[in-house]
């Protein structure tokens, strides 16, 4: 490259491409506004929240804000937790079952199936939780309480009605199997075929070659996968709300009927009837909600970006 | 591939010390067959008993593993032995995730056909205590809703995704990329809350109108429109928008009739799975837009109910008569699983009919 050159030839600019290329920076530049917007709007509303009189907001009954918001923050991370503990090491293995396991030709379909979970609406799980699910497991909680209660986390007395924070985890575990699970499939499949051969030519069984060469490969997959999954199940609202039956205490059992409550499904349970600064206390719970999933979900993009190659939006 | 068989007289070396392919299928059978019987004599031992089959299948498959796992050790090693482990592991965590799907869909179906009748497409709650009514109203809220949300996000996606396909470079383009990404997981109460805060700017306190449900679905809606439409454009073969410039079109013009034709099938099937996306949102309507018993065909006001809240208004406050409560949410759940899976059949149909070919 010579500073020398002839000054490089540019488009001729009409007044249709202006138009339209200022239009298409226009919408991108939205996005980036609404993101902004959802913050601003959250904090304005939410401040007066957060420095609201215990004395005069029913919702805080006497308390102030923090006190309110921390069995609250609690329920949200110890449920999301719970979930995300059953759903990983299920999704790694449906993810191993299509990539590796599955006939080929039927491993685009039971994908599909797979997908099918998480085109079900969240309103329909709550439904199935709360009606079918805790009455199925109750029993089970009963037995829990009578052999093992002897562990913090199933000291009885079971709950009559199965509707504890455990059932709700059983829920969102399995609202997020699908994103974990595309996530981890597709990096899976992104493999070398050339380390799964050269494992299976030096002899190893199926299992040892993907313990060689498919895992380490895809673990920067996984763990984005996972994260992806808690940020959705700390958002998750009506599964934990129609399944819960909420009391607002931090406590690691998860088979009584006293259960903490989440940020979501206190603000869906307490918004329809709240009013004053009642909304604004809701509405600062719900910022700080935002500032957990906005964390959790920007690390996980940061590792998934690195791979560019794949994203859970697709 | 052909096993040994006890007649030849020679044994064939490569495959000694392996199960026959039989083996596995034998063992899960008779391991099934083993509890089968046993949880029957169980309930021939009580007076009432139900025969328990989730018991009867469970202790089965653990019994199978346990014996295709020993037997495998004593007859093929330890490797082969871990290998079949993690192979009946993996099959299972497979059939654990359709366990829930098989039992939803079948609960839904079974539950919502008691009020799946002209009635509840046609009726509002209105006035209704108890049994009666339908969901006519909510149905049309849920169908305006959502068609509102559809006309703010498709154009600011779709508009994006051009911005980032065809002009985007540099920094802003890698913001929005990021924030797009980030703005997918954007917990959906808190779009709710956030389309809450902004229409009271304009209708004052503790309104709910149609529209902020609109708006809080807007917010859950255009990042994934971005994403597929993105996806989609790229597939655009670089050669035709070279083509269409050599023969001197303007820029805009080439991406207005070269590169949306080829790729409106993909985006209109992006649409289509983001519309399915948020037509069973909730929590953000619930925030927003409130629920009423009533029609409201105005989306700028008065409360407007939508199917999601109207499932979850009949779960949660059942009045005196709960049966006719319950009847109802199941049947509203029906029709709403129903138009999902509508949505997604549909657009899964169009992407496969219109497919851009690209050669490969």
């Amino acid at each position: 490259m010579t500073s020398t050159a002839a000054p490089r030839i540019r488009a001729k600019q009409r007044p249709g491409d202006r138009l339209f290329s200022g239009t298409a920076l226009t919408a991108g530049a939205l996005i980036l506004a609404i993101l902004a917007a959802v913050a601003a709007f959250l904090v304005i509303q939410g401040v007066p929240g957060i420095t609201a009189d215990p004395e005069k907001t029913t919702l805080l009954e006497g308390t102030n804000f923090w006190a309110y918001v921390g069995p609250l923050v609690f329920g949200t991370l110890w449920s999301a937790g719970l979930a995300l503990i059953m759903a990983v090491p299920i999704a790694i293995g449906i993810a191993l079952f299509i990539s590796h396991y599955a006939p080929r030709p039927l491993a685009a379909t039971l994908g599909y199936i797979i997908d099918l979970l998480a085109a079900v609406p969240s309103v329909v799980f709550g439904l199935w939780g709360g009606n079918v699910l805790a009455v199925g497991v109750q029993p089970a909680y009963a037995w829990l309480a009578d052999n093992l209660g002897w562990i913090p986390f199933f000291a009885g007395p079971a709950s009559g009605t199965g509707r504890t924070i455990l059932t709700a985890s059983i829920v969102l575990a399995v609202m997020i199997l699908p994103i974990i699970t595309a996530i981890c499939r597709e990096v899976f499949l992104q493999t070398p075929v050339l380390h799964e051969e050269a494992a299976l030519a030096l002899g190893a069984t199926r299992w040892e070659m993907i313990k060689i060469a498919v895992l380490p490969f895809g673990r920067a997959g996984i763990v984005s996968g996972a994260m992806l999954g808690l940020g959705r199940a700390l958002g998750e609202t009506m599964a934990v709300a129609m399944v819960l039956s909420a009391s607002n205490v931090i406590t690691f059992n998860v088979i009584s009927s006293t259960n903490p409550s989440t940020i979501a499904a206190n603000i869906a349970l307490s918004f329809p009837e709240a009013y004053g600064l009642n909304v604004n206390v809701l509405i600062a719970t719900g910022l700080i909600l935002f500032a957990i999933t906005l964390i959790v979900n920007t690390i996980a993009r940061y590792i998934v970006n690195r791979r560019k190659e794949f994203s859970g939006a697709n | 591939m052909t096993t040994t068989t006890p007649a030849r007289p020679i044994e064939n070396a490569y495959a000694a010390g392996q199960l026959p392919r039989w083996a596995p299928l034998l063992i899960l059978i008779s391991s099934l067959a083993t509890f089968v019987i046993i949880f029957l004599f169980i309930q021939a031992g009580q007076p009432e008993g139900e025969f328990n089959v989730v018991g009867a299948v469970f202790f089965g498959v653990v019994l199978y593993g346990i014996v295709l796992v020993t037997v495998s050790r004593l007859v093929e090693g330890h490797r082969r032995a871990t290998d079949r482990l993690v192979t009946t592991l993996v099959t299972l965590a497979f059939v654990i995730a359709l366990l829930p799907l098989i039992s939803l869909l079948y609960t839904v179906v079974i539950n919502g056909a008691a009020r799946f009748d002209l009635d509840f497409f046609t009726l509002s709650l209105r006035n209704v205590v108890g049994e009666g009514g339908g969901a006519a109203h909510a149905i049309i809220g849920t169908l305006q809703m959502t068609l509102a949300a559809t006309i703010i996000s498709v154009p600011i996606g779709l508009m994006t995704s051009i911005y980032l396909v065809e002009y985007g470079r540099g920094r802003l383009a890698q913001a929005i990329t990021f924030f797009v990404d980030v703005m997918t997981g954007i917990p959906s109460i808190v779009a709710g809350l956030f389309a809450y805060s902004l229409i009271v700017i304009f209708f004052g306190p503790g309104v709910r109108v149609g529209i902020a449900g609109a708006v809080a679905l807007s917010v859950l809606m255009i990042p994934v429109v971005v994403r597929s439409s993105e996806e989609m454009l790229r597939l655009v073969p670089n050669e035709l928008r070279e083509a269409a410039f050599a023969l001197g079109v303007p820029k805009w013009l080439t991406i207005l009739k070269v590169v949306l034709p080829t790729s409106i099938a993909g985006i209109t099937t992006g649409v289509m799975l983001s519309i399915a996306r948020v037509i069973g949102e909730t929590a953000p309507l619930l925030v927003a837009a409130g629920f009423t018993n009533n029609f409201n065909y105005s989306l700028f006001s008065d409360r407007m109910q939508s199917l999601p809240v109207f499932v979850y208004s009949s779960y949660i406050s059942q009045g005196t008569d709960a049966q006719a409560y319950i009847d109802r949410a199941w049947a509203g759940a029906l029709t709403l699983i129903l138009i999902v899976m509508a949505l997604n059949l549909l657009a899964r149909i169009i992407a496969k009919i219109f497919a851009p070919k690209t050669g490969r």
